[in-house]
Parts: structure tokens; C-alpha cells; sequence
């Protein structure tokens, strides 16, 4: 019968000296992707499920709005408020909010700004088409009803 | 002076717990990162009225006009019937009555020649309808959907999106790829927005969002 030897000069070990760098790589992609949300949502907001999304080409043109139920009910009530930045307003506050918006661009960019509305499903269109006759009144008429994918089951 | 000179080494800095540190601020990372999904249904608002400008009524036949009426109990009304169907079949209504070409005139022929085989004999098999839209091209069919202010916002997206899913399906198929790729067309490369050009070509995507009432 054939002897195996054991060869005695492999070591059994993996070899960890690369594994700082390894975790060092993914931190720094992670550090790279994350973006630390600037503004704290103080509405409800479970986005309505949709099939034909596009993506936003340019991220620098987008601003949102948020609509829904506030958070805190005993503080706002619980009738839908509309966001923006860190503070509820009214519809009428809303040109005023798309020309600061529309400020921070280029000028040559103005009229491109679009507008995401982060509107919680639970909304009824009243306070949203509102808003969009504001919108219409304030010259940014591209609008993104951000959903989240639906999966069609068919 | 020190004892034992040339024994002594240069002193280290333990680098074993450099993985430790670099897990715990990646584990930090991972936690807070949300990805960037900012992912929506676009569309386009009509210019605001010029008050300067007389209100001008523009008689739009009432065959070209697919009619979506939504209440505040959420129940439909298309084509001045209530509906009861499925978001699909919804869908496919709005896409029959796009690709209708009852009556085009020289540029909707024009736009019925650029269709591929497959939808001509979509054309073909459940259009020619006299009663339906004339032909795809601007102010010949128009989706106008009307929602109520008690409406809710998820029927709205539900509605907007199997509208936007017709014309999308269409667009897609005319230029030969998929509803998803349609969707991920890249309008900065020259090639993908020759593409997304030609699939809308002579077929304006006409929502009309009417004010509620």
C-alpha cells in the first residue's frame, strides 16, 4: 500500500496580511456612495409602488417635496402637510421655495429643475394637484412622482 | 546612556487591531448608506395660462380624447363607463386607442408606415375603429385623466402608470427593445437618444392632467 506523507511544509494558514486592505477597500466605497441625509423628513412617507420609473438624469437639478401625514400628530395634526427643506408650508409658499430652488442653478439650468414629489399613498390628490398649480405658476413644470418598483406577478 | 545600545529595535506601533477599526467604521457605513433610489414616474405640467392671452377653445372631436374620470371613492369612469377591469387591461385600452389610426391623416400615414410589422398587425387587428382616436400624432389622441380632490394618491400613480405604460410599451416595441431597456435608455449617449428619439417620433406622449374639481 501506498504511504501518503504528509508534507509538512504547507502551512495551514490563509494568509490574513491582506485583509486590512481588503476591508479598507470597502470602506472607502462605502464612504464614496453614502450620502448623509440632509434634510429630516417629519412626514409619513410610504411611497406608492409603480412599474415605469425613470431615473433622474441629473441629480443636482432635483428638488423635493414632501407631502403626507405629519409624524408627529399631536404637534401638527394628523391632515396631510406639505415639506420642504426642513419645515412645513403652505401652497403659497411653494413658488417662493422654487425660485430659491431654482437660485442655486446656473441660469442656464433654470428651467430644467425638476421636481420630486415624495407623496405618501395615503394622500388624496386635492393637496397635490394644489401644489402642482403652484408649480405651474413658478415655471418648474418637470415633475417626478418618486415610487418604489413594483414587480408585476403576471 | 542607554543600556544595551545595538539590541534595541525602533519602536513598533501594533498594527494587528487595524482590521478591527477599519471593520467597525465600515460596519458604521454600511448602516447609514441608503443607496440613492430616487426613482419616479415623470411627467410634464401644461405652461400656466397667460392672462394675457384670451382663453382659446380648441374643439378637440371627442373620438380623439380617451376619457379617465376618477372619484373620491376611488371608483373609475373610462370612456364614460364605470370600470371595473385591472390596471393591465386599462393598459391595454389606452394602448388600442393610441395605436387606433382611424382616420389619419398625411402624417399619421407617415407614422403607420414607420411601425414595425408587429404593430401594424396590432393596428390591423384591434383598431381602424371610426369611433376611436385618428392617428398618434399631436392633438389627435389624447389620454386626458381627471381625478377629484378625494381621490387617492395611490389610485392616481396606479392610473398614471398603466397610461404611461401603454405609450412606453409602444415606444419600446417601435424601436425594437424591451419596456425596461426603453426605460433605462441613457439620453447622453448619442446612440440610446437616437433610439429614445425615434421611438417617440410622431407619437407625442399626450397625458393631459385636468385640474379636479
Amino acid at each position: 500500500m501506498a504511504k501518503f506523507k504528509k508534507s509538512a511544509k504547507t502551512s495551514q494558514d490563509i494568509p490574513t496580511a491582506a485583509l486590512p486592505d481588503i476591508i479598507f477597500m470597502l470602506l472607502f466605497f462605502f464612504m464614496v456612495v453614502t450620502v448623509m441625509r440632509e434634510t429630516d423628513i417629519l412626514v409619513k412617507q410610504k411611497l406608492p409602488r409603480a412599474t415605469q420609473l425613470t431615473k433622474i438624469e441629473r441629480k443636482s437639478l432635483v428638488s423635493y417635496i414632501y407631502i403626507g401625514e405629519p409624524k408627529n400628530t399631536t404637534l401638527y395634526g394628523d391632515e396631510p402637510k406639505i415639506q420642504t427643506n426642513d419645515v412645513f408650508v403652505t401652497e403659497d409658499d411653494i413658488i417662493q421655495f422654487v425660485n430659491q430652488e431654482k437660485d442655486k442653478l446656473s441660469e442656464v439650468e433654470r428651467d430644467q429643475i425638476t421636481m420630486s414629489m415624495k407623496v405618501d399613498t395615503e394622500v388624496k390628490m386635492g393637496i397635490i394637484s394644489d401644489v402642482q398649480q403652484q408649480l405651474r405658476k413658478a415655471n418648474a413644470r418637470k415633475l417626478l412622482y418618486s415610487s418604489i418598483i413594483r414587480v408585476d406577478d403576471n | 546612556m542607554a543600556r544595551g545600545g545595538n539590541t534595541r529595535k525602533p519602536p513598533e506601533v501594533s498594527s494587528g487591531s487595524m482590521a478591527d477599526i477599519a471593520f467597525l467604521l465600515l460596519i458604521f457605513f454600511l448602516v447609514t448608506t441608503t443607496i440613492a433610489n430616487d426613482k419616479g414616474i415623470g411627467m410634464l405640467l401644461p405652461p400656466p395660462p397667460d392672462p394675457n392671452q384670451p382663453e382659446v377653445d380648441i374643439k378637440i372631436p371627442e373620438r380623439n380624447i380617451f376619457k379617465i374620470l376618477a372619484n373620491s371613492q376611488d371608483k373609475l369612469l373610462v370612456e364614460n363607463e364605470p370600470y371595473v377591469g385591472t390596471m393591465d387591461e386599462l393598459k391595454q385600452q389606452v394602448k388600442e386607442f393610441i395605436l387606433n389610426f382611424g382616420n389619419p391623416g398625411p402624417e399619421g400615414v407617415e407614422v403607420y408606415n414607420s411601425l414595425p410589422p408587429s404593430l401594424k398587425a396590432f393596428v390591423n387587428q384591434s383598431g381602424r375603429k371610426p369611433e376611436s382616436s385618428d392617428d398618434p400624432t399631436a392633438g389627435n389622441a389624447i389620454v386626458s385623466f381627471k381625478a377629484n380632490r378625494g381621490t387617492s394618491y395611490d389610485l392616481y400613480i396606479n392610473v398614471l402608470d398603466a397610461v404611461t405604460a401603454a405609450y412606453n410599451e409602444v415606444y419600446a416595441e417601435r424601436v425594437g427593445i424591451t419596456v425596461d431597456e426603453w426605460l433605462t435608455l441613457d439620453r447622453d449617449d448619442e446612440i440610446q437618444k437616437d433610439m429614445y428619439l425615434r421611438g417617440r417620433d410622431g407619437i407625442p406622449k399626450a397625458i393631459s392632467i385636468a385640474e379636479p374639481d
